[in-house]
Formats: structure tokens, sequence, C-alpha cells
């Protein structure tokens, strides 16, 4: 049975950070061993997963198949093992994660082989791998939060990467810190899912909840809201989406595979497992539909006028997600699956290519010794001719994250509209939402049309003598960009509609998992012409906001990043991403510095602990020291007074 | 019977010989308040003989024996301590200060 | 007739006290000390208790108090320039002292009309003679046997065995006092 063979995607890539982890330590210029098992081992989990889901649609299960290692918590009446559970959700995750993951490690074998931290840089991603997987893989809440946390800590550890400049080690403090406050919702949803059903398993919580928690009702909107937390800060929403742009500060395939393509993605994920809940609380279900369609609307304006090419791309990324967001929220749980799994294939794509730029900018200004910033969209241009293949694979992304047919990201984002449309007619706020993400469609088609115009169009503005230096990047970068283009591709059949003559093949598939909900709530998808309109209109949305970013790109030339006036008005609130973290900082942390030094340092642990408790203690035995000491003088008559006073205290006890 | 004023005049002489103990410096004075205090005891056994029987008497008898045996060894004792520092002013034997 | 002698005599001691505690020179301070003892060998004949008078003469006031003075006189002390205690003792005393005269005081209240009616079984008023059996024996046994007899008896039978004990302390007593007073050669 392969399904119990699951723990062997986990091992494989755990082995891969023990071994890379011990030649960072001991031999870290073993650059070869450490690519060959970096690798490795990814394509081996998912030569295991392939496996696992292979078997799973021979024999499609009705109930998961829960693998349980060890007992790990026996605590009372709470017992938690260590447990996988193989369902339809999570064989496609695990695809998703290893199969994305094993392309952008290979990728990265090219792209970092001149980096001297190689190994640790390995060693860090197979961790990462090992973490996601358990957080995919999980049967439970406390495994599930086990990743979880641990892709938090990957992920800091890759974005401070190159941690000697102070930037990159703040941006990666900056993620786990955010991430933490959504780490609390997380528990405390937990804490509240043990009160209220006395179970923290996945399998118990579908056969409990319905029976003992009242539909809308105060403890299960908690538990919701408070998961929902969780997500917007793992998964980049409003408010706590600030990481991930700063994240951008870790190398570039590390964006493309924690904050584009898996982590970001484990918040949508929990969603879906959770739907029995989500469904029973239609509160927080439109609440998570809100956040997802503003976060969706409000990323892309800022989009729309940043100039680093990565943190164009990490916008987009937050947008996208509140797409996801948008589509689980609405109850259609297989379109956020779907737009997740399109998602990583076209958005990996995106930052790989972006990296391939960026890899060949550095080569260049590196050849020439000048200082301009690699990443600053001013300083390329025209780099078409230069960097052929990589265009054309961005462009097919592109294409796809626009929601142009026949490409992947069509289906999906057609398919998230089209449910907030249809959930409209019952709940009006829906429509509002649908306006949004129809909105947000416009710019995003915009600003990618920017970023490709400014990118890869028009004339080149790198420099005379670095254009010479400028080239694709070779097969090891390039092969990876070509799979994941042919993924955005063609990634579409995975869940085509039925008007198109697909099977809706995805949503079926993990039917078995979404039952739950639907016994509550049974979304009705526009049929007819309803569906053609919402088709069209998205299409012609795309191609509008396409047309119209590349020609407002290319009207004027473009000053390179040295020469570039500043942004004045409106468009310099967008480049300033609204002050938002400006705001963040003024309300939120400096308050809260305040606070821990002079409440909580100088009060507390110096007034109280150290003063009173501490040398307090150590006072009053010296005190008592001294006390003792003057009585024992040595002196007869200071004994004798004594002795009277005792006696005295007897007599008078004796004769009251 | 004068049982009253007998107990109360023990009361008045064990005060004065507390104040004594606790006033004076002089080693052999000290013991001496303590005899005056051991007198009122003993004045208290015979007013209160006549109530209870002979066994006040033999009290007496036995307070004065152990005063006497204690009377001897304290100067003893005192002599000794003569001997080293040269004073009995109580004020200046501390040697046991804490 | 009894009560105005014995009122005599008890200032008699009360002064003597009072003087023995406040004079500087030791000698003086035993000499008062010998004429309280006096005036209490006095009031105890007046108690009917007359071989203790005799006993507190000889023993008292006749050996021990005569030890007193030969240590004295040995030590050669003279009189000190300040032998009381500083103000801060002197308030203390007072303090105790009149705390213990208070106290003391309180238990006078025990008149052996009270303390009968407290110890009989019988609720109503009782006579003391009746209760307190043994002080009226004693009186009749002075009468019989005459008083050193009304002490030996019960010292040579009741409390024999702590007489004996008494006589192996006094011989400690006495080795005790050789062995810490002489002279180490």
């Amino acid at each position: 049975m392969m399904a119990s063979m699951i723990w062997l995607a986990v091992a494989l890539p755990l082995l891969g950070f023990l071994i890379n982890g011990g030649l960072a330590l001991r031999r870290p210029q073993a650059k070869d061993a450490v690519s060959v098992v970096g690798v490795g081992v990814l394509v081996a989990s998912f030569v295991v997963s392939a496996a696992v889901f292979l078997e799973l649609r021979a024999h499609p299960p009705h109930q998961p198949i829960v693998v349980n290692l060890w007992r790990w918590l026996p605590v009372g009446s709470l017992q938690i093992d260590m447990g996988f559970q193989v369902d339809q959700l999570s064989a496609v995750m695990l695809l998703v994660v290893t199969g994305v993951g094993s392309l952008i490690h290979l990728f990265s074998v090219g792209y970092m082989k001149a980096d001297p931290g190689y190994a640790r840089y390995f060693a860090y991603l197979n961790l990462f791998v090992v973490f996601m997987l358990v957080l995919v893989l999980g049967s439970s809440f406390p495994v599930m939060f086990i990743g979880w946390e641990g892709v938090g800590l990957c992920s800091y550890l890759l974005i401070g990467f190159w941690f000697s400049e102070k930037a990159n080690a703040d941006a990666g403090k900056k993620a786990f810190i955010v991430n933490r406050i959504g780490d609390f919702g997380f528990l405390v949803a937990m804490f509240l899912l043990w009160y209220s059903l006395g179970t923290l398993t996945f399998t118990g919580m579908v056969t409990k909840a319905p029976a003992l928690l009242p539909a809308g009702g105060a403890a299960v909107t908690a538990i919701t809201l408070f998961l929902f937390l969780g997500c917007t800060g793992k998964s980049a929403q409003i408010p706590l989406y600030t990481w991930l742009p700063d994240a951008m500060a870790g190398p570039t395939p590390v964006s493309a595979l924690i904050h584009a393509a898996t982590m970001v993605t484990a918040g949508v994920y929990l969603v879906i497992r959770t739907n029995v809940l989500f469904a029973l609380a239609p509160f927080s279900s439109t609440i998570v539909a809100g956040i997802g369609a503003l976060t969706a609307l409000f990323a892309a304006t800022i989009g729309l006028k940043q100039y680093d090419i990565k943190r164009v791309l990490a916008y987009s990324t937050v947008s996208q997600l509140g797409y996801m967001f948008l589509g689980v929220g609405t109850g259609a749980y297989a379109s956020g699956l779907f737009h997740l799994a399109t998602h990583a294939f076209f958005k990996a794509l995106l930052f790989l290519g972006a990296g391939s730029v960026i890899h060949s900018m550095h080569h260049a200004y590196h050849a020439t010794h000048a200082h301009a910033d690699a990443q600053d969209m001013r300083n390329m241009g025209g780099l078409k001719q230069y960097m052929p293949i990589t265009f054309w694979l961005m462009l097919i992304a592109t294409l796809a994250i626009a929601g142009i047919p026949p490409f992947s990201g069509f289906f999906s984002k057609d398919e998230i509209l089209a449910a907030a449309f249809a959930r409209g007619e019952t709940a009006p706020i829906f429509l509002l939402f649908y306006a949004m993400g129809v909105l947000a469609a416009l710019l995003t088609a915009f600003y990618m049309a920017r970023l490709m115009a400014m990118t890869f169009l028009g004339s080149n503005r790198t420099g005379e003598r670095e254009r010479a230096h400028l080239h694709d990047a070779p097969w090891v970068m390039t092969g990876p960009l070509v799979v994941l283009g042919i993924l955005s591709a063609v990634g579409g059949v995975l869940n085509l509609p039925p008007f198109l003559g697909g099977g809706a093949a995805l949503e079926h598939w993990i039917e078995p998992v979404t039952a739950p909900a639907a016994a509550f709530f049974r979304l009705q998808m526009p049929h007819g012409n309803t569906e053609l309109f919402l088709v069209g209109a998205a299409v012609l949305v795309g191609l509008v906001g396409l047309i119209a970013g590349w020609k407002a790109t290319l009207r004027r030339p473009i000053p390179t990043a040295a020469d570039a006036p500043a942004d004045a008005g409106f468009a310099r609130v967008l480049y300033r991403k609204y002050y938002i973290d400006e705001i963040y900082d003024a309300v939120i942390v400096r308050p809260l510095v305040w606070l821990s030094r002079f409440v909580l340092w100088k009060g507390v642990d110096q007034g109280v602990v150290d003063g009173a408790a501490v040398n307090g203690t150590a006072k009053l035995s010296r005190g008592l020291g001294w006390l003792g000491s003057r009585l024992q003088t040595g002196q007869v008559g200071v004994y004798v007074v004594l002795f009277l006073v005792g006696a005295l205290w007897i007599l008078h006890s004796v004769v009251r | 019977m004068l049982l009253g004023p007998a107990l109360g005049l023990s009361a008045v002489l064990f005060s004065l010989g507390v104040a004594g103990v606790l006033l004076r410096r002089n080693a052999i004075v000290l013991f001496m308040c303590i005899e005056l205090m051991l007198n009122a005891v003993n004045l208290s056994f015979v007013a209160l003989a006549q109530l209870h029987g002979a066994s006040g008497y033999v009290m007496v008898f036995f307070v004065m024996t152990v005063a006497a045996a204690e009377a001897a060894v304290g100067l003893a004792i005192i002599i000794g301590i003569f001997r080293h520092k040269q004073t009995v002013d109580l004020g200046n034997i501390n040697l046991l200060r804490g | 007739m009894t009560e105005v002698v014995f009122y005599i005599f008890a200032v008699v001691a009360v002064v003597s006290a009072t003087l023995c505690i406040l004079q500087r020179n030791p000698v003086s301070a035993a000499l008062w000390l010998v004429s309280t003892m006096f005036s209490l060998a006095a009031i105890y004949v007046l108690l009917n208790a007359q071989f203790i008078a005799a006993i507190q003469v000889l023993v008292y006031a006749g050996a021990i108090m005569v030890l007193f003075l030969f240590v004295i006189m040995l030590l050669n002390l003279g009189h000190s320039e300040t032998d009381l205690r500083g103000p801060s003792t002197i308030a203390a005393t007072l303090v105790i002292v009149g705390l213990l005269g208070i106290e003391l005081f309180a238990l006078l209240q025990y008149t052996p009309r009270k303390l009968a009616s407290e110890f009989s079984q019988w609720p109503t008023f009782t006579d003391p003679a009746t209760v307190f059996v043994a002080g009226q024996v004693t009186q009749q046994e002075s009468a019989a046997r005459g008083v050193v007899g009304a002490v030996a008896a019960p010292l040579f039978q009741i409390y024999l065995i702590p007489f004996e004990i008494t006589s192996i302390l006094l011989l400690v007593a006495l080795v005790g006092a050789v062995v810490l007073a002489k002279r180490n050669v």
C-alpha cells in the first residue's frame, strides 16, 4: 500500500537536510555533492507523491487514510498521534509542493552556483520542504501546526540568507514576527476547538463539528475567525501582509518557492481543510471572501507603481492570494484549490524568470564593475533580444495571470469570479466582491503588461558596456522554466468547466473532502448565458488591461533608475505602498517598544523582579540577620530583659 | 489570716528584685537581687502553707538549700571571671557576642 | 495586733529592699539585704512558721549573706562611679516592673473564699476551712508535735527522695565551688 509509505516523502527531504547541513558545517565547498543530494531527495519525494496519487486515483477512498507514525502527546483525554492524512486534497498539495519544489531546486543549482553559502542554502531549502509536507499531510491541528511554525522558521532563515546586510536580517525578523501574530490566532482557534469538540484531529472535526457546534453560533464563528487570523499572517492578507514585499530580500528561488507557490498557500489549504467549520459559520466565510477581495484590489493598486521587478511580483502574489481566499470564502473550495495550483505554476515561472533576468543583470554589472540596481526595471528594457527564451516563457505566464484563454489562469480566475457572482444572488455583498475582483483583474493585467514592457520591450537602458554580457540563463535554469511554462499553458485541463467540454476533474476529485461543507451549503454555479457573459467579461477585462498597460508604459521613454525623477501625488502614495508600514510602525510598533522598555523592562523587570523580589528578599534576610545580631550582644543585661519579657508573657497568659 | 497582705508584700519584694536585676551592673549585687527574689517567693510559700499544709514549709526548705548551693557556685564563677578580666562589671563581659 | 506588727515589719522589709537595690557600695547593699531577711524572719513568726524563721536567720542571713560579704571583700571592689545602667534600661525597667506589679496584684483577687468557691464542687458559698483541710491539719500537728515536727514529718516521709537528691546537690555544689575558685598552680 503506497499510502502507508507516505512518511518516505517526508523522510527523504529530511535526510537531504541532514546531509546538506552536515556538509555545510564540514565541507561547504562540496557543491556537487550538495546539488545531487538537494535536488535528488526532492525528485525522489515527488516520485513517492506521484505513486501515492496514482494509487488514490485507482482506488479513490471515501474516508481519508490516516497513517499514524507514533503517539506524540498522550495527555489525559488528549491523545495526539504524529500522523499523516492521505486523501484527495493532501495528494494534490503533495504534488504541487514536491513537483514545483523539484523544479525550483534544480533552478537554484544554477542561480546560487557562485554563492559561498551554497550548502547552507540547500539544507534550509530541504528543511523547508520537510515542514511544508508535514503541514499539508498533518492529520491533526497540532501536527499541522508543527509544519506551520516550521515553514515560518525556514522562511526566516531563507529571507535573511545574506544576513550580513542588516536590511535582509530585518526582513527575516519582520516576516517571523508578523507571522507570529497569525500563529497566535491559530493557537487560540485550536484551544477553542479542543474546548468545544474535545478532539483535534481532522477526521474527528468532520464528525463532531456538525453535531456539537450550532450553525452560525458564536463558538464556530470565533474559531473560524481566529483560524483566518492565522491565514492572514501566513498567506499575507490584510492586515498582516506587510512582510511579503520585504521578504523579497531573500534569493529569488526562495521567493518563488516559499512566497509564491507553497508557504503562502498554507492559509488557503487550511481553509479548505476546515471547510466544515467555515460552512457552519457563514459570517466568517463572508469575512474571508471580503478580505480576500479587498486584498486583491489593494495589492494590485500598489503593484502599479513599483519599480523593483520582484516587488511587483510580490504584490501580485498578495493580490492573487486574495483571489484564492475570495474563492474559498464563497464556498467554491475547488476553485480556490485550482487557482492555488495554477498560480503555483505561473507565479513560480514569473519569479524564476525574473531570477534569470536578475542573474543576467548582476553578471553584466559585475563584469563592468557598475553599481546600479540589478532589480530595478528602469535599468532594464529591450531584453527580448538578449534573453528570448525567458521572454517567451514569461509572456506565457503573463497571459495566464491576466486570465487570457486558453492558459490556465483564465480557467481558475474565471471560476472564482463566477462563484462570487453566483453567491451574489443570495448575498448581495458578494456582488461587491465580484466587482472588486474584476477591477483587480484589470489592474493585474495592467501591471503585468507594464512589467513585461519595461523589462523586455522598448529600448535597452542597461548601458553600452553591459549589453554584451546579457544573455539567457544556462539550461539548468531555463529547463525548469520550460516545464513551468508548459504547465502554465495547459494547466487548465485540471478543472475544465462543463460548458467547455471538460468534466470539472479537480472539483469532483476533492468532493469527498468538501462534502462536509456541501452538506450545509451548495453553491449554484451560473449556467448558460450568464456563464458565457461572465466569461466574456473576464476575458475582455484581461485584454483591455494588457493593452492599456503596454501602451501606457511605452508611451514615453523611461529614465534609468539613477536619472528618474521622484514620483509625486497619488503615484507617490502608491509607490510608498500607502505608507502602511510607516503607520504600523507608529501605531503599533513604537508603543509596544515603549511599553517593553519603560514599563516591562525598567518598571517590572528592574524594579519589581530585581529590586523587590531578588534584592528585596536579600535585604529582608539581611535585615532579619541584623535584628538577630542585635539580640546576641553577649551582655547579660540584655538577656535578662528578654528573659523577663518572656516570663511576663507567660504569666499574663496564665493569669487570664 | 494574713494571707492577702503577705502575698502583696511578696509581690512587692519580687518586683523590687526584678528591678534590681535589670538596673545593676555589678555582678555580685545582681546576685543579691536574685536572692531577694527568692526570699519573696519563700514568703509566698509560707503564707500559702496556711491553706495547703506543711508542703509549703518543705518547699521553703528546699528553696533555701538550693539557693545556698547556687550562691556558692555562682560566686565561685564570679571569682574566676574576676581573675581574668579584673572587673565584675557586666557591661564589659560580652565575649559571647553574636 | 498582729496586723500592725506585720505592717511595721513589711514596711521595714520594703524600705530595706529598695535601699539594697539602689546602693552603690556593694557592702552596703549586702547589709541592707540582711536587714530585709531579718524582717522577713519576723514575718514568718507572725505567720506561724517559727521553724522556718529560725532557718531563715541561720542559713540565709547567717551563711549565704556572710559568703557574699566574704567574696565582696576578697575582690576588694570599692564602689564604682556608675553602677546603674543607662536611661533606656531604666525606662525598660519601669515598664517591665510596672507590668509585673499589675499582673501580680491581679492575682490578689483570689481570696481564700474565692479560691474555695472555685475549687469546691458546691455552687454556693463555701467555708474555706472545709475546703482547705490541709492547713487545719498542719496547725493541729504543730500543736501536737511542735513546729519542727510539723515540717520534719512530710520532709522525711513524703519528700524523702528529693531530700536525698538535695544532699547530693549540695555535695556537687561544694566540689564545684572549690574547683572553680581555686588557683591554677
